[in-house]
């Protein structure tokens, strides 16, 4: 039976692939997905501490996380869309002109 | 009812001054003069009710409205009209109305703008001049004492276009700034002494202490005040202005720089004649300052070509007896010299401008000449200005300054007496030069400038009957109407009147028989000296400038005095502010200050911006590390 301990390392282990994905991958899409199983490394947590105190809080944090990734996810989409129009490229280092 | 005195030539004011483009120039000119004649027939009712009432009780005062109440210091928008004020505003509004009527001939010459322009200035003049006479406290005094100030500069830079002109304003408003804060601090500490701005107030609690017998406060106070006096009034050494503000329109110069406003520095020492008593030490250098300036500007008036310019020295010389009387502590001659002075100075200048403008705007006495057959009234009535300003026996300037001079001896002034005395006789010999210069040896005033000049050459001939000594069989009335402002009235709590009462005591009538006698042949002499030099035996005239071409050439310069003051005065404050407050304070401390913060600022901004490189991962790296680092201080703190 996995206990608390369990959940929190996997969810620490999602966390660090998420934000190792953020700095490694050269592709927006992939970087969004990162972010993604970033989101969803704390969602875990929340769950997990929700069923560990026996209260709904948890959960119900949750589904504000999830549907507030869901536009996220449409708005990141979008902005892909809109500079790959404008670049065609998806790699993150050739969108460095808002510098000095 | 008092408050209408000033308001009336105010309302003038703002009609030339805002609608004034659209009357035409005898809309312009009958505003102005109406509402200067209603000003005085409202001061003459005012007056007339004043003189019914029984002597000690010959004040009126009406509060306005309160004006500044804060704490202890509490200041009213009060008038007051006493016998003091009672003769100042009938020489206001009775000379004022009179140059207005005459500035609507004289300045004809001008476009319908300045037409209204000018009569708004010299309604605004009026009014303040008549705030400054019947305020009660100092504040009220100081509001009319910076108006007139302000007006004379406006008026004498009338024509502005002229450079001597604009600069002549210029010099006039500066010089009258420095007295007018000597002015300002002698209030204050008034303040501080006396905690009220109130004349009365000040008189009576004045009037409870021991006069100073050394340098203290009440000295200090009254010094700063003649300071301002000295300003206003152009004593030594602030009387510089008023001989350059004759480049004013003419009826400026008699209106303002002749009869009223230079008169309000002695006006403001008999005002406060109580407190002056008290500080015997001011009295002294009043005295001493007044006849100086006689003299001085009596020498000076001697030799000045331009005619405008020697009556300007002549008015600074008998402004200079003014002083005196004030400082030998005879207010009410001193005031009654003001009066009679207001007459035959206006007469003058008048009379000179009728000279001027009948000959095209030519001043210098040099290419005049034999005017007498041209100009009949100007002529006589400069005549008559001329034997009253020298004092000739019967006409007013003989009385008042007599009255001086008899005061001066009587009160042990000895020396004084004798420079006052020698000053009468230069002023005779410089008056009649100009007589004779301009008039023996064009065509005649129009009506309006006629009209005035006989009104005021009948007042220098009848003013003086108003003050006619006892010694000469007259009951020296005049005296006995002032007398109630300078003293502090028993019932008002107060004491012991400050004047000795010389008329009963120490003088005898024959001395001042004698004293009289004195003068008029000083007078005689004068005129007959100037007969001599400038009419009979013209190259005598010559003859003593080039013998004497040194003393001349000093004489023609006005004692350097102007190069003097710009050598010792001006160009040290020039270098100073120049070289000094601007280049070094302003251009290096501050602006060098604001210049290298900005400096630094943008320097270091210069190394930083390398800090936003653009890179996407980099800052989301940074956004990470951050996170990470301020978790990390709260979770091992």
């Amino acid at each position: 039976m996995p206990t608390l301990d369990h959940y929190l390392v996997l969810s620490a282990a999602l966390f660090a692939i998420g934000t190792a994905g953020v700095f490694i991958r050269r592709n927006l899409i992939t970087i969004l997905l990162s972010i993604e199983i970033m989101l969803n490394a704390v969602n875990l947590t929340f769950v997990v501490f929700g069923r560990a105190l026996g209260a709904v809080d948890g959960q119900i944090i949750v589904f504000f996380v999830i549907t507030v990734a869901a536009a996220e996810a449409a708005v990141g989409l979008a902005l892909v869309i809109g500079l790959f129009r404008h670049r065609e490229s998806l790699n993150p280092d050739s969108f460095a002109s808002l510098k000095w | 009812m008092l408050r209408l005195i000033p308001l009336l030539p105010f309302l003038g004011f703002l009609v030339n001054a805002c609608f004034g483009r659209r009357l035409t120039r005898k809309a312009a000119g009958a505003v102005a003069s109406g509402v200067m004649l209603a000003s005085l027939v409202v001061s003459l009712v005012a007056v007339r009710n004043l003189a019914g009432r029984p002597s000690p009780a010959r004040a009126v005062v009406e509060q306005v409205f309160s004006w500044i109440r804060s704490g202890d210091f509490n200041v009213n928008l009060t008038l007051r009209l006493d016998p003091l004020s009672a003769v100042m505003i009938l020489v206001v509004t009775g000379i004022g109305s009179l140059i207005h009527i005459y500035s609507t001939a004289y300045m004809d010459g001008e476009t319908d703008s300045e037409y209204a322009r000018y009569f708004s200035y010299l309604n605004l003049f009026a009014a303040f001049m008549l705030v400054l006479v019947l305020g009660s406290n100092f504040l009220v005094v100081f509001v009319g004492w910076e108006g007139v100030g302000l007006c004379s500069y406006l008026l004498i830079g009338f024509w502005y276009q002229k450079k001597s002109a604009s600069d002549a304003g210029k010099k006039a408003f500066i010089v009258n700034r420095i007295g007018d804060f000597g002015f300002l601090l002698g209030v204050i500490l008034a303040f501080v002494r006396f905690g009220t701005l109130d004349f009365q107030d000040i008189a009576r609690s004045a009037s409870a202490l021991s006069p100073e017998t050394s340098f203290g406060t009440l000295s200090l106070i009254t010094l700063l005040l003649f300071v301002g006096a000295t300003g206003k009034s152009a004593q030594i050494p602030l009387y510089v202005w008023l001989p350059d503000a004759m480049e004013g329109p003419t009826p400026v110069s008699a209106l303002i720089h002749a009869a009223t406003m230079v008169t309000a520095g002695v006006y403001m020492i008999g005002r406060n004649a109580v407190l002056f008593g008290h500080a015997p030490l001011t009295l002294r250098i009043v005295a001493a300052i007044g006849v100086a300036t006689a003299l001085l500007a009596a020498t000076i008036g001697l030799v000045q070509n331009d005619i405008k310019r020697a009556l300007a020295y002549s008015t600074v010389s008998q402004l200079g007896y003014m002083f005196l009387a004030m400082g030998v502590g005879a207010y009410a001659a001193g005031i009654f010299h003001l009066y009679t002075h207001a007459f035959f100075k206006a007469l003058l200048f008048l009379g000179s401008g009728a000279v001027i403008h009948a000959l095209g705007g030519e001043q210098d006495l040099r290419r005049m000449g034999r005017l007498r057959r041209e100009l009949p009234i100007t002529y006589a009535t400069f005549l008559v200005g001329a034997m009253a300003i020298a004092g000739v026996p019967g006409l007013a300037g003989f009385f008042s300054k007599d009255e001086v001079l008899y005061r001066t001896y009587a009160g042990g002034h000895t020396l004084l007496w004798i420079v006052g005395l020698a000053t009468s006789l230069l002023t005779a010999t410089y008056m009649f030069r100009l007589v004779f210069l301009a008039f023996h040896g064009a065509r005649d005033a129009p009506p309006a400038m006629a009209f005035a000049l006989i009104v005021l050459a009948l007042g220098s001939i009848a003013a003086g009957y108003a003050g006619v000594p006892r010694a000469l069989g007259g009951s020296n009335r005049f005296e006995r109407f002032l007398e109630p402002s300078f003293i502090v009235s028993e019932d008002t709590g107060g004491g012991v009147p400050v004047q000795a009462d010389l008329d009963a005591e120490t003088a005898t009538a024959s001395l001042e028989v004698g004293l009289m006698a004195v003068s008029t042949l000083v007078a005689v002499g004068g005129i007959g000296l100037a007969f001599f030099f400038f009419l009979k035996n013209p190259r005598a005239a010559d003859d003593m400038a080039n013998r004497f071409a040194g003393l001349h050439r000093v004489l023609v310069n006005q004692y350097y005095v102007d190069e003097i003051y710009d050598a010792t005065l001006v160009q040290p404050i020039r270098i100073v502010s120049e070289d000094g407050l601007w280049k070094g304070i302003d251009v290096r401390a501050i602006d060098g200050a604001v210049n290298s913060v900005g400096e630094i600022v943008g320097g270091a901004s210069e190394i930083l911006r390398r800090l936003q490189t653009g890179s996407v991962r980099g800052s989301a790296a940074s956004l990470f590390l951050g996170v990470v680092l301020i978790l990390g201080y709260y979770l091992w703190r």
